[in-house]
């Protein structure tokens, strides 16, 4: 289904964030995630991915940098339903006494009136997303009876569900068995042909290659950035991993 | 016959107090702002704000002084200081480096310390035991109207937010994500838990209120997994025992607000051992029984 005309990229400039407790997360990350593309955020336990991430969606008050995401402020970019987030499991409660169903219902809300009333069309999307991540037949289950990779689906329908034209995904393989990761990789493929741009964190460096057209490498700052084929190099991964430049950087930057 | 000779006694201590008009009115409004705690109370639970709930009730106490003590109307008074302390709770904690618990332990007895010194000082007929115990028995007309409007004001904020409120709660990153404005749906919920509070003030008193926007909410977060249930069920046990508590007290005069908030307890009790799927003996039943294949115990 061609709905989508416009692709948007998002553009990350000079960037800086400082958690509460003085710890630089961090500085100067300046990146463009192309548009209509799949692009790797890659970097290791604790480089800044999903404070990345958070930047982006607006959650985190950046010390200094802007974010524009096709042309847009965040904020303007959310209120038009642009931008939707895929976050890593841990940051609902699990207990909380909403079905999968409402969860990606959810989705939905930026479309609907102030009372939030579904349309035909909105359930008729619900259903939809829940199909394509094959979870229908959990749909009534209660949110935290759901396996580590069923709970990542139940997220994943509804960033489908809200028809977000940008993705944001953090870790959507960690705990996800093969046959799961396979099938996120072919939905993820699809809803790139269908125009959005896609950003998303993983840690399994194998399956990078076969599926994202552009890399990001991440350790607190942005190390590298460009096609996979020629950002994925053992030379640069090996900088990114084993930190081999970053004590330099770090040095001047927490100095000045 | 038998069921006659236990009926007639039991009809006959529910219809005996009706004749007098000031315990109708007492049922009534208790039973009323048991509804207006039970819908609270099951958003308050889910969010986690128990503790701020307590500090509201407490902080309310120096704004009922001043407003008696000006002649305004005390919801007022209670409405301002109420929300003053968590605005300053909110403020210091993001000013400092200290837990968010702390700053809300400073905060609340600061203000109840500041109401109790007004009330010994300023000059006035209000009664302290009925601010802090309640007194529903006793309820003024001009007292039933205030209670009114602020329950009303939060019962209809919440039918036209309910399902933002209840996003918000559960994934505030989201509803941001969806572009709503999360600081204000985070001011709307203090509001309408600032208005409970004043709602329950005369039937509960300060000290037990905070029973009332918890225990409800709680017992049905027991008894269901889902949402709608658990307000159908936090708004049951909530009147119940609102109404119960008023003929207790009445029957073997005894305070109001305590015999609600103990038959509000009896029933979380009752829940917590006997819940279907979440109660300590389901619980224990299954560690006898492990489920095999996740096919049992689906339902
Ligand atoms: N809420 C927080 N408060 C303080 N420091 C934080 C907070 N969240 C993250 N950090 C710190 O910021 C740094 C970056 O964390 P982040 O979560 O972005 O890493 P990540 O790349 O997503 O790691 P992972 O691969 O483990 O998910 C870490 O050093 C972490 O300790
Ligand atoms: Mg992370």
């Amino acid at each position: 289904m061609p709905t989508i005309t416009q692709t948007l990229d998002i553009n990350v400039n000079n960037l800086s964030v400082t958690y509460s407790n003085a710890k630089l997360a961090l500085y100067n990350a300046s990146c463009t995630v192309e548009p209509g593309t799949i692009t790797a955020l890659v970097g290791p336990n604790g480089s800044g991915k999903s404070t990345l991430f958070k930047s982006i969606m607006g959650f985190l008050k950046p010390t200094q940098g802007q974010i524009k995401v096709g042309g847009l402020t965040v904020q303007k970019a959310q209120k038009k339903q642009l931008m939707a987030y895929v976050p890593q499991s841990d940051e609902v409660d699990w207990n909380f006494p909403v079905s999968v169903y409402d969860v990606v219902m959810m989705g939905r809300y930026g479309y609907m009136n102030l009372l939030r009333i579904p349309s035909s069309k909105d359930r008729r999307l619900v259903m939809e997303s829940l199909e394509r991540v094959d979870m229908t037949d959990f749909r009534h289950h209660q949110i935290g009876e759901l396996s580590g990779g069923q709970k990542k689906r139940a997220f994943l329908a509804r960033a489908l569900a809200q028809e977000g034209k940008v993705i944001l995904l953090d870790e959507p393989f960690t705990g996800v068995d093969v046959k799961t990761e396979r099938r996120i990789i072919a939905l993820l493929m699809q809803l790139r042909s269908e125009g959005h741009t896609i950003l998303v964190s993983t840690h399994d460096l194998a399956s990078i290659s076969t599926f994202c057209d552009r890399t990001i490498l991440l350790n607190k700052t942005i190390l590298a950035s460009g096609t996979t084929e020629e950002t994925f190099t053992e030379e640069n991964l090996s900088m990114t991993f084993d930190g081999l430049p970053m004590n330099i950087y770090q040095n001047s930057e927490v100095d000045s | 016959m038998s069921d006659t000779m236990i009926a007639l006694p039991l009809i006959d201590w529910l219809i005996e107090p009706l004749q007098y008009p000031f315990l109708v009115q007492a049922i009534w409004v208790s039973a009323f702002v048991g509804l207006v705690c039970a819908v609270l109370s099951c958003y308050i639970t889910l969010k986690g704000w128990s503790l701020m709930g307590d500090a509201v009730s407490h902080a309310v106490v120096p704004g009922v002084v001043v407003a008696y003590a000006l002649n305004i109307p005390f919801a007022i008074g209670a409405f301002l200081f109420g929300f003053g302390a968590t605005v300053a709770i909110g403020y210091i904690k993001s000013k400092t480096r200290l837990k968010e618990d702390a700053v809300i332990g400073v905060v609340f007895t600061g203000f109840f310390a500041f109401g109790l010194v007004l009330v010994t000082k300023i000059p006035s007929n209000i009664d302290l035991f009925h601010i802090l115990f309640g007194n529903v028995l006793g309820i003024s007309q001009e007292d039933i109207i205030q209670t009114l409007i602020a329950g009303i004001t939060t019962l209809v904020v919440i039918l036209i937010r309910r399902k933002d409120l209840l996003l918000f709660c559960f994934d505030p990153n989201h509803a941001k994500a969806i572009g709503l404005n999360t600081q204000l749906m985070f001011y709307t919920l203090l509001s309408v838990l600032a208005l409970t509070i004043v709602t329950a003030l005369q039937t509960a008193g300060i000290i037990l209120v905070i029973a009332m926007l918890v225990t409800p909410g709680s017992t049905a977060y027991l008894l269901t997994d889902r949402f709608d249930h658990m307000l159908g069920i936090s708004i049951a046990t909530s009147v119940f025992s609102c109404v119960g508590g008023t003929y207790l007290s009445y029957h073997f005069d005894v305070s109001t607000g305590g015999a609600i908030v103990v038959l509000l307890t009896v029933l979380f009790m009752v829940a917590m051992v006997f819940a279907p799927k979440y109660g300590i003996l389901a619980q224990n039943s299954y560690r006898h029984q492990p489920i095999v294949d996740g096919t049992q115990g689906k339902g």
